[in-house]
């Protein structure tokens, strides 16, 4: 058994902290938090100059052919960072997309430009207010030109293009649009995380071309997005055991009653549970990582499982990094803030908590059904 | 990333396997494998004497305590061969239950402190299964601050040598049909109380020990008081120095919190395929959404326990030391079956509260209920566990101690103040 990376993986790893503790200090994190650029460019080309960002792209396509756990170290070292970033959008989704369902034509266009961060792509799924489903998808195409409006997606603004959901005679199927074209109108959305924005896409009559195979757009996405949950587990994972450091730091640090706070059970207690989280999440997290690669048939479950236990951990350790903080906590100038704006923010990407709460154990029913049957 | 065994781990559980095949009491399994919470289950026969022949017969194959050195009757196997028996051993293990104490605390305290003539006396009966032994630690008035113990020792004035023992112990695991016991004690309550401590290792038959049945909070009594009148024990049954008994305690409690393995259940399973059977409000309990947000709860933190076990797992696999992650098992464990049976007697409605023969899964719900209070204390309870996590993981400081350096006879009693 050896459910663990690999010693080159951890060099990996290593190596991505040390870059990203230089070049992804907060000051670069709030430099974003704080307008008007939509991501740091600088980073974002410095990642790809690493090979991090292709990593999981094949080299045919201008990648560098390694495999999805190298991706999860690195995702796991972006979310320790807070990087401001469209990795997510253009990696985890708009590029795994591509290459899962691309034509040829489509992913020679894109994915070597995705590698090398000279193009930024996205997945425009959500339509405002309440949980995506197909049902609830209104865009819709009609003769290769895409109207309807998408909110809010992760970073709409900054996007070359979008992979967007939309209907053809009721289905959905998945609509490769260039952003920059006509009849495309953005527009940035005030969020509760500026470090990773968010837009608003209105298309009008914007030229659409065709990603997979007609209808089979949700069933592509689902797809996708559990694959894309467990990258982001291990950013919430990354961003959870670093809440977790900055709040045992403090409650060494800083002195109450002529003790260090940590000294006192009611902190210590609090401090134990946020190692609790983040140590169940890391586990799932391995164990999703696993289907991430074996091709495991359980992949949706291990996908719902990683999904659920971090984005626990990332909220308790965020929430509770602010609580050992005290009122430091709630200043803007320390960085608890970050977190927490990121840990909830998280939450919601690909989904929410209780929706993916709820798709876990519909999955472990059905695998078990199908087991009895 | 894989849950491949390497090629030796592979041909030891082949062997391992295949020898349990031959020789495990198959006739014991439905009735090991349907016990409710809280019991191994077996009533077909006397669960200790069934207990007692498969230790026996594992011994005679060179299986038992493989964690031990072969001439105290071990198997002397690593601890990744020692984690594939036990997943191949399974539901049998819960067989040896009345073991775990003496294989995992009482025996590797004897092994670190007995002298060499006494370990080759003890020890192997106690793998062998024919010896059981209990721990006697814990008091009325020392639980948690186990070092405040006032059970006494005191050198009889015979000249003899012996010690006269008296007091009384709590908790007691497996007293009822313990052979033996690992005692402590207090032999000098005029110094700081973790000072004046001494361990010893005594028959449970010896003149002068009553053993007494806690009729527990859930109704059963597992767990009983130990009373002391007037013991003797011959100096050469002390473990450690005179004074160095808190010492040897600690070799005793890293045991207890040593045991790597499958890992501890939260009891999801079970109340999963509850889930898929109850319903609610004419749907499966399992499409409801409320259900759906408690069950995926529990579910994360029942696979997180099980990857932290395997992540733990791999490290011996490499020959490395598993990291600290197992200590969360119980402190996670505990809690949720606590949230896992209330859960299932909320989906059960009125009848929830009803407790027969009738209850869903024989009643393993309200049994998990009534029973998950104590996993939450026994052996470290949630608040210790927490402490632990927090100094020795985390490394935060100690809690200030206002007893350390007082005499232990001027520690006070009571938290009222006297009249």
């Amino acid at each position: 058994m050896n459910l663990d990376f690999s010693d080159e993986q951890k060099q990996l790893r290593d190596q991505v902290r040390r870059f990203l503790s230089e070049e992804c200090p907060p000051e670069k994190v709030r430099a974003v938090l704080e307008r008007p650029q939509s991501y740091d460019k600088a980073l974002y080309q410095g990642l790809a100059e690493m090979g991090v960002l292709g990593a999981a792209i094949p080299e045919e396509y201008g990648g560098v052919g390694l495999s999805h756990l190298e991706l999860c170290v690195v995702a796991e070292e972006l979310g320790r960072a807070l990087a401001p970033v469209p990795v997510s959008s253009s990696i985890y989704l708009a590029a795994e997309c591509l290459v899962l369902a691309g034509t040829e034509a489509q992913k020679q266009a894109w994915l070597p430009k995705l590698a090398s961060g000279e193009a930024v792509g996205t997945l425009a799924l959500h339509e405002g207010q309440g949980r995506t489903t197909e049902a609830s998808i209104a865009a819709s195409v009609n003769g290769g030109r895409l109207s309807g409006v998408k909110s809010p997606v992760a970073d709409g603004a900054a996007a070359d293009f979008a992979i967007v959901a939309a209907k053809e005679g009721g289905k959905v199927s998945l609509w490769l649009v260039d952003l920059t074209a006509k009849g495309v109108e953005r527009e940035v959305l005030e969020t509760i995380d500026p470090t990773r924005e968010q837009a608003r896409l209105t298309f009008k009559g914007a030229p659409a071309e065709l990603v997979g195979g007609k209808g089979d757009g949700w069933n592509i996405a689902t797809q996708v997005i559990d694959r894309a949950a467990i990258l982001t587990s291990f950013e919430q994972l990354g961003g959870a055991d670093r809440a977790l450091e900055m709040a045992r730091d403090y409650a060494l640090d800083r002195m109450a009653f002529g003790r260090p706070i940590g000294s006192f059970q009611a902190v210590k207690h609090i401090l134990a549970d946020m190692y609790v989280s983040a140590t169940l999440a890391r586990s799932n997290c391995y164990y999703g990582a696993w289907a991430l690669v074996s091709g495991a048939a359980e992949l949706p479950v291990a996908a719902a499982t990683a999904r659920v236990s971090a984005t626990t951990a990332f909220q308790h350790c965020a929430k509770n990094n602010i609580q050992v903080h005290g009122g430091m906590g709630f200043t803007w100038a320390f960085d608890c803030h970050l977190y927490y704006r990121r840990s909830n923010a998280l939450a919601l990407a690909l989904g929410s908590l209780s929706q993916w709460e709820s798709a876990l154990i519909e999955r472990m029913g059905a695998g078990n059904a199908g087991a009895a049957a | 990333m894989d849950f491949e065994d390497t090629k030796e781990e592979a041909a030891f559980r082949a062997e391992v396997r295949s020898w349990i095949k031959a020789n495990a009491p198959a006739h014991l399994l439905t009735e090991l494998k349907n016990a409710s919470f809280a019991s191994n289950g077996v009533v077909s026969e006397d669960p200790i004497k069934a207990g007692k022949a498969w230790q026996r017969k594992k011994a005679d194959a060179g299986w038992a305590c493989l964690h031990w050195p072969k001439e105290y009757g071990g198997g002397a196997r690593t601890p990744i061969e020692r984690v594939i028996w036990g997943q191949e051993e399974g539901p049998y293990a819960a067989l040896t239950g009345v073991f775990t104490i003496g294989h995992g605390m009482c025996g590797p305290t004897v092994m670190a402190w007995a002298s060499e003539e006494h370990k080759r006396k003890l020890l192997p009966p106690l793998a062998a299964g024919e010896d059981v032994w209990c721990q006697l630690f814990s008091e009325p008035a020392s639980g948690s601050d186990l070092a405040g113990l006032r059970t006494r020792a005191v050198k009889a004035d015979d000249g003899s040598g012996d010690w006269i023992i008296n007091g009384q112990k709590i908790w007691t695991s497996g007293a009822q049909y313990s052979d033996w016991g690992l005692l402590i004690t207090r032999t000098n309550p005029d110094v700081p109380k973790h000072k004046g401590l001494t361990m010893f290792f005594l028959s449970m038959k010896a003149p002068g020990v009553e053993v007494r049945p806690i009729k527990q909070a859930n109704g059963q009594s597992s767990f009983n008081e130990v009373y002391f009148t007037d013991v003797r024990i011959p100096d050469s049954q002390r473990l450690g120095e005179v004074g160095q008994g808190w010492e040897v305690s600690l070799t005793t409690l890293m045991n207890e919190r040593l045991s790597i393995g499958s890992g501890m259940s939260t009891g999801f399973p079970d109340l999963f395929r509850f889930c898929m059977e109850a319903e609610v409000d004419g749907a499966p309990a399992v499409e409801d959404s409320n259900v759906r947000s408690k069950l995926a709860q529990i579910a994360v933190k029942e696979s997180g326990l099980r990857y932290t076990a395997m992540r733990a797992i791999s490290a011996l696999s490499k020959g490395q030391t598993p990291g600290p992650e197992n200590s969360i098992g119980k402190l996670v464990a505990g809690a949720a079956m606590q949230d896992l049976s209330m859960l299932a007697l909320d989906l059960q409605g009125a009848s929830g509260a009803v407790w027969d023969a009738n209850s869903p899964q024989n009643g393993r719900f309200q049994s998990m209920l009534m029973r998950s209070p104590a996993t939450r204390i026994e052996g470290g309870s949630d608040e210790i566990l927490r402490n632990i996590i927090g100094e020795r993981v985390l490394g935060l400081p100690g809690d200030i101690r206002v007893d350390k350096d007082v005499p232990f006879k001027d520690i006070p009693t009571s938290g009222r103040k006297k009249k």
